[in-house]
């Protein structure tokens, strides 16, 4: 059968540039001299420590154990000694430190006793969700949503449709495309995992019409269970809204999940590693990247996670240099690299050299309405401009800020060169911002009525106190009118010119 | 924003700036200003030029005023363009003065009292055109009647003495009535069309001369579709509205009321539709706004033609388009993706 496919609106035709890395086979990125592991490369909570300065780790033994349900652990990358528990630079947007375990490697790459699960058909799929999250599997698309919740999410509901996402629409990034090709029985297998897992009705693996050699390599392997759908090459037809609608033409509501409408989606790369996880109980210790643009030496390469990017990008022939700019992702979604000091993590997909461009003028918007036919989200991006830059927030949630994926489709193509996306995050940052703090002032408010309540309570129970005390004084007040009284009387008859025999005193 | 200067995503930009736009919308103009040229002669040219300069010189003294950088601003050419177009909507036989007033009158009131590039609410150039238009009607109405076959095109010192002298004789010589103004004047004298249209100022569609400049218009406008500088939905729904009104006028009485071709082989049609109501300020935004903002002006410039006091209503009726696009754009906001309904 094959697939009706749908168009998305708006979205871009962006040249690829990946002829230049599609073609050659993976590098195995050496063993670096230090490798730092991030305790969150996974959207939810950081993962906790469960090791301590000075442990001896194998590669692939458990170093950090996820805490709580929407969290993974973390797995040591290689044998060494742990030498540091503390704050590293990592990828992070604003360029700050975060939590990491620093291993020094003892060169030995010895691997943990690691075992695999029994024949997976015959397996519970909650033993396999287990599997896959002890394993450290979160999405290794870029979003980095751990998969297990995702599938339990589908085990919980039907799934109708599982969609493996090998649709890279980025420029550049060609890191799944190398995988499909190198390890296309991984993907597969790994798909009919995920498939038993959730008893998918359907599955689907859908890469980018500009990948032959990634189709061809899966078409040799899907039998009648796999469908394989070839999806026109346009930008971002591999954000996960996006695709859906794609493949089975309807919306995930907005607010909601795509498990509402009983699709899963996860990426190539996440149903190999499920794959390696279900066949050997082999953790996410390495991943692809893409090294590319300005680099002598364009090439994917097969990185430990938690080598530094300086690491990667000399492989490839490359020194920073002044004037250029590092780029962690691809050219839309990518983060600029203050430094080049950070560790791969599970969701670094490319690293892309780009020369630094002409500072641009921001002008005024022409409300031209560029942003706004761009736009896969159809969202009125130059009226969320005017009431982010106005501040006016509430305006920016009713035209549904949140709804935005951060594409980059508008400010790509605005003539007035606005940051865009800039306005967007630091609205979603602010607005976010503002509700923990009103959840905080809600505590603090709810702290606070209780305190006064209390207060209240005490103060009413002094009340009665001081007006029992009142009565007591009002007592001894009458006692002591009475004694005057009675005193007085008696002066009075003492001076009394009748007198009276006999004294009290 | 006092936190660091952090660099966002995306990494990348198409390239085209407002200046390019701006670029492009004057290089679109090109042909008809050429076709212009060479039935009336230098006059339109000189119109061009006294109304660009001007406009430059009165948005530099604003911005000086207003304390914002002169050279940005002046640098994305949007000042040049409002300029050239209200040049454009103008006769070449025009008095200078009435061409400055207008030119200040667009860009003090019409552009830099809201805000300045893309915070005004009227397009700027049919502001100043509409206020000299209601202030100075008799210099206002003299348009070149076409030269005789043979006849060479007015020379460029005849052009300059018609606009910088204004001497009532010299303008007289030159000017002739518009096809619109004397198919009303026409019309109110109760003739018929068809006996109207034999008079030597009408050409095959609309007027003489005049309809080749509205093709080049055409020609320009189709240009900026083709270059994606403009979108469909606007001049579609502009000549669909017009087409319209006047379409239906004259199927009731072809005799008194002219043929929808005739309304739009001119100039002012195809001006407006590809070049003047398109201007994205000023317009609705989305698709479908679009589509009803193009149809709002065009029915109402069809009936301002047809029933106003003025030869052409397309200045008011662009006039009132704008004020009406807020509320377009209010009640046309595309489905967001994921929302019901």
């Amino acid at each position: 059968m094959i697939r009706e496919l749908h168009a998305f609106p708006g979205g871009l035709p962006l040249a690829h540039y990946m002829e230049w890395t599609c073609g050659e086979e993976s590098l195995l990125q050496p063993l670096p001299a230090r490798i730092v592991l991030p305790l969150q490369q996974h959207i939810g909570l950081p993962a906790t420590p469960i090791v301590n300065m000075g442990d001896k780790v194998l590669k692939g033994q458990k170093i950090a154990a996820a805490s709580g349900y929407v969290s993974v652990s973390i797995h040591a990358s290689t044998s060494g000694t742990v030498t540091d528990i503390g704050d590293h630079p990592a990828p992070h947007p604003a360029g700050i430190t975060a939590r990491c375990i620093v291993i020094e490697p003892d060169g030995e790459d010895h691997w943990y006793d690691i075992r695999p699960v029994d024949e997976y058909t015959t397996v519970d799929p909650r033993r396999l969700q287990e599997v896959i999250r002890d394993c450290g599997i979160s999405g290794l698309g870029g979003a980095g949503f751990p998969a297990h919740v995702k599938i339990n999410e589908g085990v919980e509901n039907a799934v109708d449709t599982l969609i493996i996402n090998g649709v890279e629409c980025e420029p550049y990034i060609t890191c799944d495309d190398r995988l499909i090709q190198e390890k296309a029985s991984y993907v597969v297998a790994g798909t009919r995992m995920i498939g038993h897992a959730v008893q998918a009705k359907h599955r689907v693996i859908a890469v980018e019409s500009d990948m032959p050699a990634a189709y061809a390599a899966l078409a040799r392997l899907v039998g009648d269970d796999i469908e394989l759908v070839q999806v026109p090459a346009r930008y971002p037809a591999g954000g996960e809204k996006q695709l859906i609608q794609v493949i089975t033409g309807k919306e995930v509501p907005c607010g909601g999940l795509a498990i509402h409408i009983g699709i899963l989606v996860q990426n190539v790369a996440t149903a190999a590693a499920v794959y390696r996880a279900v066949t050997r109980g082999e953790p996410v210790v390495s991943r692809y990247v893409t090294v590319a643009g300005a680099v002598p030496r364009p090439r994917n390469l097969q990185v430990l996670l938690g080598t530094p990017v300086t690491d990667c990008l000399r492989t490839c022939g490359y020194e920073p240099q002044p004037g250029e700019r590092i780029i962690l992702g691809g050219p839309m979604m990518g983060q600029h690299l203050r430094s080049t000091d950070v560790p791969i993590t599970k969701t670094s997909n490319c690293i892309l050299v780009q020369q630094e461009p002409e500072p641009a003028v921001e002008l005024p918007c022409i409300r031209c309405g560029n942003c706004a036919t761009a736009c896969p989200i159809r969202l009125l991006p130059q009226q969320l401009y005017l009431d982010t830059r106005a501040g006016n927030y509430d305006a920016a949630r009713q035209h549904h800020l949140f709804d935005c994926i951060e594409c980059g489709c508008c400010s790509y193509v605005c003539p007035s060169h606005i940051p865009l996306v800039q306005y967007y995050r630091h609205a979603k940052s602010h607005i976010s911002a503002e509700e923990r703090r009103r959840d905080g002032a809600d505590h603090a408010r709810s702290r606070f009525e209780a305190r006064n309540d209390r207060l209240r309570a005490d103060a009413s129970a002094e009340t009665q106190r001081e007006s029992a005390g009142n009565t007591a004084s009002a007592n001894s007040e009458y006692v002591r009118a009475a004694v005057e009284r009675t005193l007085a009387r008696r002066q009075a008859r003492d001076a009394g010119p009748d007198g009276e025999t006999g004294s009290h005193d | 924003m006092t936190e660091p200067m952090v660099i966002s995503s995306p990494h990348r930009h198409v390239g085209i700036t407002v200046r390019g736009v701006m670029v492009r919308v004057a290089a679109a103009l090109a042909p008809g200003i050429l076709v212009y040229l060479w039935i009336f002669g230098p006059g339109v040219l000189i119109q061009c030029v006294l109304a660009m300069a001007t406009a430059v010189a009165t948005e530099a003294l604003i911005l000086r005023w207003r304390g914002r950088p002169i050279r940005t601003a002046l640098g994305d050419g949007s000042v040049i363009v409002t300029g050239l177009l209200l040049a454009l909507c103008l006769s070449p036989l025009t008095p200078w003065w009435v061409t400055l007033m207008a030119t200040v009158f667009a860009v003090a009131l019409g552009k830099h009292a809201f805000g300045g590039l893309g915070q005004n609410l009227f397009n700027p150039a049919m502001a100043g055109f509409v206020f000299v238009l209601l202030c100075f009607p008799a210099p206002m109405n003299k348009w070149p009647a076409v030269p005789a076959a043979g006849a060479p095109a007015p020379g460029l010192m005849n052009s300059l003495g018609v606009i910088f002298v204004p001497k009532a004789e010299a303008v007289d010589a030159v000017s002739g009535a518009s096809a619109l103004n004397h198919m009303k004047s026409r019309l109110g004298l109760m003739e018929m069309v068809s006996e109207i249209r034999s008079d030597p100022v009408y050409g095959n569609f609309g007027g003489r001369g005049w309809e080749w400049i509205a093709m080049a218009w055409l020609a320009g406008g189709v240009a900026l579709l083709v270059l994606g500088v403009i979108r469909w939905h606007i001049p579609a729904a502009f000549i669909a509205g017009m087409t319209c009104v006047s379409g239906i006028t004259w199927l009731m009485n072809a005799d008194v009321y002219a043929a929808p071709v005739f309304h739009l082989a001119t100039p002012g049609a195809m001006l407006g539709a590809f070049f003047i109501a398109t201007d994205p300020v000023t317009a609705a935004t989305s698709d479908r706004g679009r589509l009803a903002y193009g149809v709002l002006i065009g029915i109402l410039a069809g009936l301002l033609r047809i029933w106003g006091i003025y030869p052409d209503g397309i200045a008011f009726a662009v006039l009132i388009g704008n004020a009406c696009a807020p509320v377009i754009d209010r009640y046309t906001q595309p489905r967001v993706l994921g929302v019901a309904g």
